[in-house]
């Protein structure tokens, strides 16, 4: 009988603590697959955030290191000195990325440190009990912003790729989303261009995956979606923000 | 050679090819060195966004096994606990120069003695330790980076080179010797690529289970009993017959030599005890040593630190006096040849 | 040469006092003496006070901060003024009279008056009064050999900044004269 579909070899045989509909199984899927396609298991050396895809490190097959809080691009900074010819990815979330991270974000990038990171921003803090995050939607009720994120209180959401891409060292700056069958497959070409682009030495690579969190948003995986389709999508717009891979130079 | 030049060409002698770095007063100096030294030896010189996106740098260099290095200076070294927290959780070997400055705060740019707490009891949160070395000369803190690295790999865990402002300005003559290699083991943990030939090494300092967690740092406190009763070191001056006992490390103990040799010219029986590992911190020398001792001074550029493990170790056997400056002031030999004679008086 | 030295060097940043206090712990390192020099190192890069201790020494040397010395050399009023009281009685004074004034008022202490700063300025030897107000130092002090003094100054001046090299020994030669 011929296998149709299968665990990619770059996800280990290690049933994941994620949540009854949550996204980052899909999109712990999308890397490792692309890790098979391109046979880089081997070389490769993920890193791990803090946060829900804190466990990441017993899931993916390659090897692993664990970050403090914010710090996986400068984690993986120094291990792509000291392995230059190896792969490394980061795989973060919105508050590890975008508000404790912020700094090693910004210069990693700027510095077009060549690695690739997944971002995965769900508008909230999930690992904690879902809190406001710098990526909440303005009016978006969390635990910490009750009666909705009010600006004028705890200020607007950053747009990631919007930011980075405005920095000289950055190769790929690609927003994505997983909500349905089309968007995952754009999703899976642009996270195979991430780590192309490192493997042909081009500098940073990021890309944006929006996806959702059913149980801190407070409904079920299906409305999730259908939330985030129309809440998410118009503040964070999908498409390429910058793509420089022919002329982008990384750092080897 | 200039003491913070003298730290970092001895990390390139001990092989460390990866520095991460961010400036600061008065331990700036290492950072131009290895800027200038690094890219002519194929290593890695980068300047970090901030000391804590340094020490990660160092984390993840040191978790694909190779030699890894930061330096700062005291503000510096506290934006670093949380990396060094990590890395000892981690159980990777690292090294951190700390050339100490005044506190607390900004403090001030001047020599100062008042991390030790710090490097000594919580160098980050949790249950941990690091290696803390104290050299007293510039060639001192060029065999004692080389030993940091080294005990760093064999005991898989960071180490500290805890200098202050004083040693990293002055000049000495040095003179950098071929070592025999140690006998390290090999880095079979680092996250470095399987190739598909090994199950994947996994880097990290979560565990959920609190009985996990707890066997790990039982585990890791073996490692320190061992530690602590193989790696002390210290130095006697002139202490074989002495009645008063100083103790004191780095900068302010070169003070203390002085101010010993002077005290012993007007005969009062007095020697120095200096610290040259201040974790594991010497406490058989001196628990020896208080068996014959009248009275212990410890002198420190602080309030008054390593003087709580001078009383530990003397463990109420004999009285121990403290005195010190902060703030970034020098004790002087004529103010510990006051103290001397203090207690010398006191005793007769 | 088996003499203890303890010196103070002593002017405005810019001026050369630490270079110079290098020459001469390179000279007591080139005829074989311990020695140590330790800097005061502050915020300002030029202008604000800038000062160093260089001991050398027959015996491993202990503390590298001279609180005492016996010998200063001053190259501006605050640093004479801040040092003067601290010298060791019997101890050297060198003052670099184009720039300081005043006489000094100890009478248990050797002072030597060098108009450095415009014997350089006459004699085209421009920023080097450090290194005249030295020449002068080694003649009454005798720190080092002349041969330890002269590769001190070969191993100090940077080979960006071979050209100096010549002028630099020019002016000890001038000092040594006065």
């Amino acid at each position: 009988m011929a296998i149709v579909f299968d665990r990619p070899h770059a996800l280990t045989d290690v049933p994941t603590h994620y949540c009854p509909g949550c996204t980052h199984g899909i999109i712990h899927r999308l890397v490792a697959e692309v890790m098979d396609e391109l046979g880089i298991e081997g070389q490769t050396i993920g890193v791990a955030p803090v946060g829900c895809s804190v466990l990441a490190y017993n899931y993916f097959g390659c090897d692993m290191v664990e970050a403090p809080h914010g710090r996986a691009p400068a984690v993986a900074t120094g291990l792509k000195r000291a392995l230059p010819d190896r792969v490394v990815f980061s795989y973060q979330g919105d508050g590890d990325l975008a508000a404790i991270g912020t700094a090693e974000t910004v210069h990693a990038a700027t510095r077009g440190e060549n690695i690739t990171v997944i971002f995965v921003n769900n508008a909230i803090y999930g690992m904690t009990g879902g809190q406001m995050a710098p990526t909440t939607l303005p009016g978006q009720v969390t635990q910490t912003t009750p009666y909705g994120r009010d600006v004028k209180v705890a200020g607007n959401p950053i747009r990631v790729c919007e930011m980075l891409s405005t920095l000289d060292g950055v190769a790929l700056a690609q927003r994505v989303s997983v909500d349905c069958v089309k968007n995952i497959q754009v999703a899976k070409k642009a996270i195979r261009k991430g780590f192309e682009n490192q493997i042909n030495k081009r500098g940073y690579s990021i890309i944006e995956v929006i996806s959702s969190c059913p149980t801190n948003w407070g409904l079920t995986p299906v409305e999730a979606l259908d939330w985030l389709r129309e809440n998410m999508l118009p503040y964070y717009p999908l498409g390429v923000y910058k793509d420089t891979s022919e002329e982008a130079k990384g750092n080897e | 050679m200039k003491g913070n030049e003298a730290l970092a060409e001895a990390a390139i002698q001990a092989g460390c090819r990866h520095f991460f770095g961010y400036p600061i007063t008065p331990q700036t100096e290492v950072a131009a060195y290895m800027a200038k030294r690094m890219p002519k030896i194929g290593g890695t010189y980068l300047q970090a966004e901030s000391e804590v996106a340094a020490i990660n740098m160092v984390l993840g260099a040191a978790s694909a096994g190779v030699r890894a290095l930061t330096s700062s200076s005291s503000p510096g070294i506290s934006l670093k606990t949380e990396g060094i927290s990590y890395i000892a959780g981690s159980d990777l070997p690292c090294v951190i120069i700390n050339v100490q400055r005044g506190g607390p705060g900004l403090g001030g740019i001047q020599p100062s003695q008042a991390d030790y707490w710090q490097a000594t009891r919580a160098p980050g949160h949790g249950d941990l330790h690091v290696l803390v070395f104290a050299p007293s000369t510039v060639q001192e803190m060029v065999d004692l980076v080389m030993d940091a690295f080294d005990m760093a790999d064999l005991y898989r865990m960071p180490a500290m080179i805890l200098a202050d402002g004083a040693l990293g300005q002055m000049m000495e003559p040095v003179e950098i010797k071929e070592r025999p290699k140690r006998d390290l083991p090999e880095k079979t943990w680092a996250a470095n690529g399987h190739e598909n030939k090994r199950p994947h090494n996994i880097v990290n300092s979560l565990y959920l289970t609190p009985g996990d967690l707890e066997a790990l740092v039982k585990e890791r406190f073996e490692r320190y009993d061992r530690i602590k009763s193989k790696e002390q070191r210290s130095e006697s001056y002139m202490a074989d017959d002495a009645e008063f006992i100083v103790v004191a490390y780095g900068a302010s103990s070169r003070v203390c030599k002085s101010a010993v040799k002077a005290a012993r010219a007007e005969g009062i029986k007095v020697g120095l005890i200096r610290p040259i590992t201040l974790w594991p911190f010497p406490t058989d020398a001196i628990q020896e040593a208080a068996k014959t001792t009248k009275h212990f001074l410890t002198v420190e550029m602080s309030m008054g630190q390593m003087v709580d493990d001078v009383r530990l170790a003397v463990n109420g056997a004999a009285p121990v006096s403290f005195f010190g400056h902060t703030g970034g002031i020098i004790p002087s030999p004529a103010e510990v040849l006051g103290e001397i004679k203090k207690l010398a008086g006191g005793a007769k | 040469m088996s003499k203890n030295f303890n010196m103070v060097l002593a002017g405005f940043g810019g001026q050369g006092i630490l270079f110079a206090g290098k020459v001469i712990a390179y000279a007591g390192l080139m005829d074989g003496q311990e020695v140590s020099w330790l800097p005061s190192y502050g915020p300002e890069m030029r202008g604000g006070t800038a000062n160093c201790s260089v001991c050398l020494s027959d015996e491993p040397i202990g503390s590298p901060q001279v609180l005492n010395p016996d010998v200063l050399i001053a190259m501006n009023l605050p640093s004479y003024e801040k040092f003067i009281k601290a010298v060791v009685p019997g101890g050297k004074v060198f003052i670099d009279s184009s720039l300081i004034s005043g006489k000094v008022e100890r009478e248990d202490v050797e002072a030597f008056y060098v108009p450095a700063t415009t014997l350089a300025e006459e004699n085209d030897l421009k920023g080097l009064a450090n290194i005249i107000l030295l020449g002068k130092v080694f003649k009454e002090v005798g720190f080092s050999s002349e041969e330890a003094l002269h590769k001190a100054i070969e191993k100090c001046v940077p080979a960006r900044k071979a050209h100096l090299k010549d002028a630099n020994l020019k002016a000890i030669q001038m000092g040594m004269s006065l």
